[in-house]
């Protein structure tokens, strides 16, 4: 019953959610950041990383650093992170956690699958993937040759299995169909997830519906303006977009029939949630947008931590962290590359 | 006059036949059980609340432990005030003669005694319940921001006033419990 959690939910949550609390408070601030945009090499960035709860793991890399070690290394933070807790976790809890890692699964399929239609080694993209969304026999993937194949032979023991129904063709893989598959599984997982925690109940499901309602509206309109002006018809676009979210279902009507940026501004313009993103940028513009959803979406995932006793704050750290390990990476690279003007370009404080 | 209006009211409805039927010491001594253990079913909850967020929280920040184990001793202090109250109630009761058992005045004392464990057990029930809670959540607060614990606990002070009103409220109906003399 909604408002009534605080009475059961220490049972079996309690110690985690502190635990993930305690991860919260080891994030990034704006001074770590600020640090950090000053380094001038790598060196730099492995010391004032070393404060911080990465230290750990950077303390044994030899110099000289690359940008990618540093990335691997605080993605396997998060990966220690999220074992830890999934060991400890009981239902539901610990399909909650699973459900995260499924988003990560589905990118590092459509990795493989691509690489392979590309003639890389398996070995070599086996190292590219991200290692939440690692499962066992994954690297039979190379042998598909078709979606039928690939379900059949690979897919059909992973816990993807179910979201394969609306994409099983016989058509070859090649770099549209497997874009076109990459969405509709997404879709479909983010269908799976909203219901899972529509049947969780409570606050839960209350901020999860929240957080996954705009990660929806935000696919729908970054395949909206990715797929202006390619071959993708009307029909094929509205069955990429997912079943919840603000935008459904008038807003697909209106995003299915636009053509180029400023009818998408003209169609988010009506949400009033959404308004203030656009209203960052000038007409015309669409670079500065994925920075303007990084924002917003982080400001979203902080609140749900105003609240006690649900299971969103697992989701929210996660994808808080993985923010942090993007803007990581983009320091680096401007550190490396010399480019320290562009560094704040790219950067999302997250406190 | 007394012993016709209870006869009048035995006839008038089956149930009410039953519950005067009732001996006092029956409703006396569920009160003393519901005292203790509705108590100490409130302390235990309100323990177990606050003792698994403090556990999670202080890995990460060891320095909250010693401070937010006082969220664990108000928690214990309510099932204490059960224990006090039901050994005041049971020194509440009196044997009295086989004649009198029935009679208005022992229905009378039992029937405070029933309604002082009532109130003690329940009060203390929702206290136990809000002082965990919140202990809790003082756990959390402080592990971030040490400056939070005092605020917070002054909510719990006014959380743990609750059992307290309780027991006041118990002991006076308690004090009504006067059993018929044995003359």
């Amino acid at each position: 019953m909604y408002g009534f959690e605080a009475l059961t939910f220490n049972i079996h949550g309690g110690y985690l959610e502190a635990i993930v609390r305690g991860h919260r408070a080891g994030l990034l601030t704006t001074s770590d950041y600020n640090n950090l945009c000053q380094c001038e090499t790598l060196d730099d960035i492995k010391m004032h990383l070393s404060a911080t709860e990465y230290g750990p793991y950077l303390q044994n890399e030899p110099s000289p650093l690359h940008t990618t070690t540093i990335v691997e290394k605080c993605t396997l933070k998060l990966v220690d992170d999220y074992k830890h807790m999934l060991c400890q976790a009981t239902e539901p809890l610990s399909t909650f956690l699973e459900y995260i890692t499924y988003g990560h699964m589905i990118d590092n399929v459509v990795l493989i699958v691509t690489g392979t239609l590309h003639e890389r080694d398996v070995q070599e993209l086996l190292e590219k993937c991200h290692p939440l969304g690692m499962f066992d026999s994954i690297a039979t993937l190379a042998v598909a040759q078709n979606m039928r194949e690939l379900y059949r032979l690979v897919l059909v023991d992973t816990p993807l299995a179910p979201y394969f129904s609306e994409c099983i063709t016989s058509e070859d893989l090649d770099d549209m169909n497997i874009e076109i598959m990459r969405n509709t599984l997404y879709k479909a997982y983010l269908e799976d997830f909203y219901r899972f925690c529509q049947k969780l109940g409570g606050a839960t499901a209350e901020i999860m519906s929240d957080l996954l309602a705009f990660e929806a509206d935000r696919r729908a309109v970054n395949i909206t303006i990715n797929s202006i002006g390619t071959e993708l018809t009307r029909d094929d676009r509205r069955k990429l977009y997912s079943n919840f979210g603000l935008f459904y279902p008038y807003g697909h009507e209106e995003l299915a029939v636009c053509e180029d940026i400023d009818q998408v501004r003209a169609v988010m313009e009506k949400y009033p949630p959404y308004q203030s993103i656009f209203a960052k940028l000038s007409y015309g513009e669409s670079q500065m947008l994925d920075k303007a959803f990084y924002e917003e979406e982080v400001k979203r995932h902080c609140l749900a931590f105003e609240q006690q006793f649900h299971y969103a704050v697992f989701f929210a750290y996660m994808r808080l962290r993985e923010q942090e390990i993007r803007n990581l990476m983009w320091i680096s690279e401007c550190v490396a590359q010399n480019q320290k003007s562009r560094v704040h370009d790219s950067v999302v404080f997250i406190f | 006059m007394s012993a016709s209006a209870a006869i009048i009211a035995a006839h008038s409805s089956s149930w009410a036949a039953a519950l005067v039927k009732i001996s006092p010491y029956t409703f006396s001594a569920i009160g003393i059980a519901i005292s203790i253990g509705v108590s100490v079913l409130g302390a235990a909850w309100g323990i177990y609340i606050t003792g698994s967020s403090l556990i999670g929280a202080a890995i990460k920040a060891p320095r909250i432990t010693s401070k937010n184990l006082i969220s664990v001793i108000f928690c214990e202090a309510v099932a204490i005030y059960g224990v006090i109250v039901a050994i005041i109630l049971q020194t509440k009761l009196e044997a009295v003669p086989k004649a009198s058992i029935y009679a208005p005045e022992s229905m009378r004392a039992g029937y405070a005694i029933f309604a002082s464990g009532i109130i003690v057990g329940f009060a203390n029930l929702v206290c136990g319940l809000c002082v965990g809670i919140i202990g809790s959540s003082c756990a959390l607060s402080d592990a971030q921001n040490s400056t939070l614990f005092v605020k917070i606990l002054v909510i719990e002070i006014f959380g743990s006033a609750l059992g307290l009103f309780g027991v006041i409220v118990g002991i006076i109906m308690s004090a009504q419990a006067t059993w018929p003399s044995k003359v």
